[in-house]
């Protein structure tokens, strides 16, 4: 299990209620359930993931966070986890408000396009930089809205959503980011998480 | 053909009240089962037929010497396996192979025909409920059904919410359409049109209404496909011939292979029968049994759903079956969701259809080790 899922699952307690959204093959999902007695729901988009989720005994929703969150009643559940999605929604400020509808707290993870690889990927070829959490390229990458872990930081301010907890990860080490340290972690992260509640 | 001697029947001698206010008791249900209970009595599977379906879901049915319904899903190392499971179905009360219908007798010893009170969805499973007495069940593990099964699967777990583990609707709806019940409606006006149906009693005589049945099986058959599957499947090819004929023969596959699901349809099941069960499910509304508010159907239960709909399915589409999921959300209900491509239309849950056979399949197995 990679790293950044080790990282989510630290962050919750155990017998929580837990939505993984955008769950992919669930790993994530079988973890918590195996080893923090998490009772844990899926929503995927993909119908091949979904039935991957399925043949691991997972309970998952086929579905379209932009659509299908709605029918979640208001904080019906302790954490909505979010990886690596929120750029690929089509209005991640939605999205992004549904979370904190539908959970008690949100867990979103951004792959950070501030990351110096990044940077340094178009300042010096001149191209749209790939990178280990950006493999795709332009023309055929999933992402609509990238954003730095700065960027970020500062919009769920700007909509009074409360931080809890916010962490760089940059391959197997996570650290704490704060205000004082949001620049440099902002450079030298590849990914952000954040723990968050409105 | 309820007198056929390969037909198990269960004698209801418990009263049964119907919706329509009438009192039925004494009555049959016919019922087969595959594999075997064990000890825990644990493993049982109730499964509910859809609208032509009777109680042989698998193997050979001994009374139209024809494969099960449900053959690519039910049996040994199947979907719903039955060297694991023990597998119960029964036919629907309205029904015609063996359970108490229109064409058995009422107390004076004639016939029903349309003197049969009107069944509904719920009176059915009510009626079907008696099984898991009968075989000292106290819970069952899944309860499942296609279409009309499907209908089945949501009106038991409404009205015994605790009796089973895990509840998987297929390809169904939790309120008739109009468009569903203008299709039945249609079938119903080819039978009733028919002049040997003779206000249904045609029993009496050695005459029955074999063209207007068969007219209703079309019209319905064409309801169960997809334009898509249609179209790959016959196209325009002509049906034996070189060119039109000029005449109103079948001339195209489609005419011929229509007409003969309407005749082979004809030999297996009982006009009135088919009035009735159309009826039921026109009147089929689980919202409607809790004030419009669907959830409300579902809130007395801890069970595990599973629902499955298909992308070709426009009889059942995916979005009815969505509307169940929603309900059953909002009420932070254990609920799985899938849709199935398939080419095959509603009856893809019939057909040979993989992804939807390991869906079943791994989530019965899985919510079983769980056990």
């Amino acid at each position: 299990m990679k790293n950044e899922f080790q990282v989510i699952a630290d962050l919750i307690e155990k017998d929580k209620k837990v939505l993984d959204v955008g769950c992919a093959d669930g790993t994530l999902m079988k973890f918590l359930k195996d080893n923090k007695n998490i009772n844990i729901r899926g929503l995927e988009i993909s119908k091949e993931k979904v039935q991957e989720c399925i043949a691991k005994g997972l309970t998952v929703i086929e579905g379209n966070a932009e659509k299908d969150l709605k029918q979640f009643p208001d904080k019906s559940f302790d954490y909505v986890v979010l990886s690596q999605t929120l750029q690929a929604f089509l209005n991640p400020e939605l999205v992004l408000d549904e979370l904190l509808r539908v959970g008690k707290k949100a867990i979103v993870t951004i792959p950070n396009f501030g990351y110096w690889k990044v940077r340094f990927h178009l300042l010096f070829k001149g191209t749209m930089p790939i990178t280990k959490t950006l493999p795709d390229e332009w023309y055929n990458t999933p992402n609509l809205h990238m954003c730095t872990i700065k960027d970020f930081f500062h919009f769920v301010k700007s909509k009074d959503i409360k931080i809890f907890k916010s962490l760089a990860l940059n391959n197997l080490n996570s650290s704490i980011i704060n205000e004082s340290n949001l620049g440099v972690k902002n450079l030298f992260a590849d990914l952000g998480i954040f723990l968050i509640e409105k | 053909m309820n007198t056929e001697k390969n037909i198990k029947t269960l004698i209801v001698k418990k009263p049964l009240k119907l919706d329509c206010g009438k009192t039925i008791k004494d009555f049959p249900i016919a019922y087969e089962t595959y594999g075997s209970l064990n000890s825990k009595k644990d493993n049982a599977i109730l499964v509910f037929h859809a609208l032509t379906g009777d109680q042989f879901v698998t193997g050979i049915n001994p009374v139209t010497n024809k494969e099960g319904w449900w053959s690519y899903a039910v049996g040994p190392d199947k979907a719903i396996d039955t060297n694991k499971y023990f597998v119960i179905c029964s036919n629907v009360i309205g029904g015609c192979m063996g359970s108490y219908g229109p064409s058995h007798k009422d107390p004076d010893q004639k016939i029903f025909g349309t003197n049969f009170p009107v069944i509904t969805i719920n009176d059915m499973v009510n009626a079907q409920y008696n099984l898991l007495d009968h075989f000292g069940i106290d819970k069952l593990f899944s309860i499942t059904g296609g279409s009309m099964g499907g209908m089945q699967v949501l009106q038991f777990i409404s009205n015994f919410p605790d009796k089973s583990k895990t509840v998987i609707p297929i390809a169904t709806t939790s309120s008739h359409s109009a468009q569903n019940i203008a299709f039945n409606e249609l079938g119903r006006q080819a039978i009733t049109a028919d002049i040997n149906w003779k206000d249904g009693n045609y029993t009496s005589s050695d005459t029955n209404p074999g063209k207007g049945l068969a007219v209703a099986r079309m019209a319905a058959h064409i309801t169960y496909l997809s334009k898509k599957g249609l179209q790959e499947k016959f196209g325009r090819k002509l049906q034996e011939r070189e060119d039109l004929k000029f005449g109103f023969d079948a001339d195209f596959q489609i005419e011929s292979y229509l007409r003969y699901q309407g005749s082979v349809f004809v030999d297996r099941f009982d006009a009135n029968s088919y009035l009735y069960i159309t009826r039921a499910m026109d009147y089929f509304d689980l919202a409607k049994q809790f004030n419009g508010n669907l959830s409300e159907a579902f809130i007395n239960t801890n069970a595990k759903f599973f629902i499955i709909s298909f992308t070709s399915d426009w009889l059942y589409p995916t979005q009815e079956n969505k509307d169940i999921v929603i309900a059953l959300n909002s009420i932070g209900a254990d609920v799985g969701f899938v849709e199935i491509e398939s080419d095959k239309g509603h009856d893809s849950f019939l057909l040979d259809v993989p992804d939807f056979l390991s869906a079943l399949k791994n989530f019965l197995d899985k919510s079983y080790e769980e056990n």
